[in-house]
């Protein structure tokens, strides 16, 4: 993730009628997405509108219905879609003896931390989370990371593979507004100067009408989407967020 | 005066049970961290009551209670493992019904007819009777462990984190969450003999959790957790001979010293 290019905006990603079936219970329905790389794409919607479980289908990490195909535009060839992915949090408690090398080489290496640390696995964790300025943070314990801290840390991990699709289930928990502020600079950071295309699951209506460049309003299908402008100024958005009078300005 | 604190040396049971925790303790310290870490003690602790269940069927069955006792307990970790994933109800519930149904399952059968007491043996365990064949079995099963936890930590850890980010990387959960449940299932089965199916737990589980009191990474958890439990073992047999009281609790009551101890020393009140 050394190098920097600039976005080629011939990949896109398409997901077709893509549906979510759980213990008999429609989740999420004829959902039709298509995403280009160099593009932040948010999802938007109220509490239980099927918004994580939109991005575990996407991972492959739960049964779903529809296609999700990735494709190179100048030739039309199919690729293997290789995806980042920031979690909305981590089964580390006070106390847990994990270091940040410890959690990212666990997913990165096959050489066991327990044992001791290697070498060019840790340089390699190095230059990743330097691309955060997070690389002081190597030999801290995850559980006493500020919110900040682990995002970065999670972000770092995220794009270690050169993913072509960055998916972030509400990153931005536990941040305060000059922390938020930071973390939509960098996300549009990554998607100019990477070869990638973000998802990003947000309840900040303010910032998401800022930076992003797609909204996707969601309650079990596609209510609305199109640019921040249109979405905002739609029907559905006016009806979803009427009560909770956040955000639309 | 030295003579006499050497003397237990002389014994070959001494010898034999000096072997064996020499090789048991170290497994229990290690997977005890990952047991610690997912929260899994009464999983353990449900996977040792089930011995008894095990023996029942073996002796219903007319097949060899070790083997009967084995299987049991493989099938009753992956029967709980599937449950657990399906079910929208707490997994402590779910184990719990299914732990008191197998055991009252198997206090049922062996105590038919009054003949309880030929098993109550296993309730404490007794490592003073274990014999060099059943050392060399206890050897196997040590090296698989730590060949093992050499190749599939890292994806165990993982898993242990998220499980949605380990899918994400490619790692197949369900078989490393049923490999784990298997390979605690084996280590329980084969020494719970030794140990006893009351404590078998806490050593499991105490020197990770006094290892996790001061440890600050995977390699601190890993050496600590070890240590505690090699020690606790050693120092167990010692003291129980002189002491003459059952091994087993004497370990134990030296391991809970060490949780306490490494408990104040990590000041995490």
């Amino acid at each position: 993730m050394k190098k920097i290019i600039k976005p080629c905006g011939l990949h896109c990603i398409k997901i077709k009628n893509l549906g979510v079936i759980i213990g008999g219970q429609r989740i999420l329905e004829d959902i039709n997405l298509h995403i280009h790389c160099g593009t932040l794409t948010a999802i938007i919607g109220k509490n239980g509108a099927g918004k994580s479980t939109l991005i575990r289908a996407i991972l492959n990490d739960i049964p779903h219905e529809g296609k999700i195909e990735f494709k190179d535009s100048e030739n039309g060839q199919m690729q293997r879609l290789r995806i980042g992915y920031v979690p909305q949090y981590l089964n580390v408690e006070k106390h847990t003896p994990v270091s940040v090398y410890d959690m990212i080489a666990s997913y990165q290496s096959d050489f066991p931390v327990f044992f001791k640390k290697n070498k060019k696995v840790y340089e390699k964790i190095k230059d990743s989370l330097r691309i955060f300025e997070a690389e002081s943070l190597i030999d801290k314990q995850v559980c006493n990371l500020s919110g900040g801290e682990l995002q970065r840390v999670l972000l770092s991990m995220a794009v270690m593979d050169e993913p072509n699709l960055l998916l972030l289930d509400e990153p931005v928990s536990g941040i305060d507004q000059n922390g938020m502020e930071i973390f939509y600079k960098r996300m549009e950071y990554l998607k100019e100067h990477f070869d990638l295309a973000v998802i990003l699951i947000s309840h900040d209506l303010d910032y998401v009408k800022k930076y992003a460049d797609h909204v996707v309003l969601l309650d079990e299908r596609i209510l609305a989407q199109g640019t921040p402008k249109e979405v905002y100024g739609s029907e559905a958005f006016r009806k979803t967020f009427a009560e909770a009078e956040v955000g639309v300005c | 005066m030295l003579e006499f604190f050497t003397a237990w040396w002389d014994y070959g049971f001494m010898r034999n049970a000096f072997a064996a925790v020499l090789i048991i303790t170290p497994l229990f310290g290690l997977l005890g961290t990952m047991i610690v870490n997912n929260k899994m003690a009464f999983f353990s602790d449900a996977l040792g009551h089930s011995a008894l269940t095990g023996i029942a069927i073996g002796v219903v069955l007319g097949i060899s209670d070790s083997l009967s006792m084995l299987v049991f307990a493989v099938v009753f970790a992956l029967l709980l493992n599937k449950i657990g994933r399906k079910s929208a109800a707490s997994t402590d519930t779910i184990i719990s019904v299914f732990s008191s149904c197998s055991i009252a399952i198997g206090l049922a059968i062996l105590s038919k007819g009054g003949n309880f007491s030929k098993y109550s043996s296993l309730l404490v365990g007794d490592i003073l009777s274990i014999t060099k064949r059943e050392i060399i079995s206890l050897l196997v099963i040590f090296a698989v462990t730590f060949l093992f936890w050499f190749a599939a930590f890292n994806k165990l850890n993982a898993v242990s984190l998220n499980r949605t980010l380990a899918k994400s990387r490619r790692i197949n959960v369900r078989l490393m969450e049923n490999l784990f449940a298997v390979f605690i299932a084996l280590i329980v089965t084969l020494s719970i003999k030794w140990v006893g199916i009351l404590i078998i737990n806490a050593l499991l589980i105490l020197p990770a959790a006094s290892s996790r009191n001061i440890a600050e990474n995977m390699r601190e958890y890993h050496f600590f957790s070890i240590l505690f439990s090699v020690f606790s073992g050693l120092l167990g047999l010692i003291i129980s001979y002189f002491t003459n009281v059952a091994t087993g609790p004497m370990i134990v009551i030296i391991a809970s010293i060490l949780y306490f101890a490494t408990y104040f020393y990590g000041k995490k009140l």
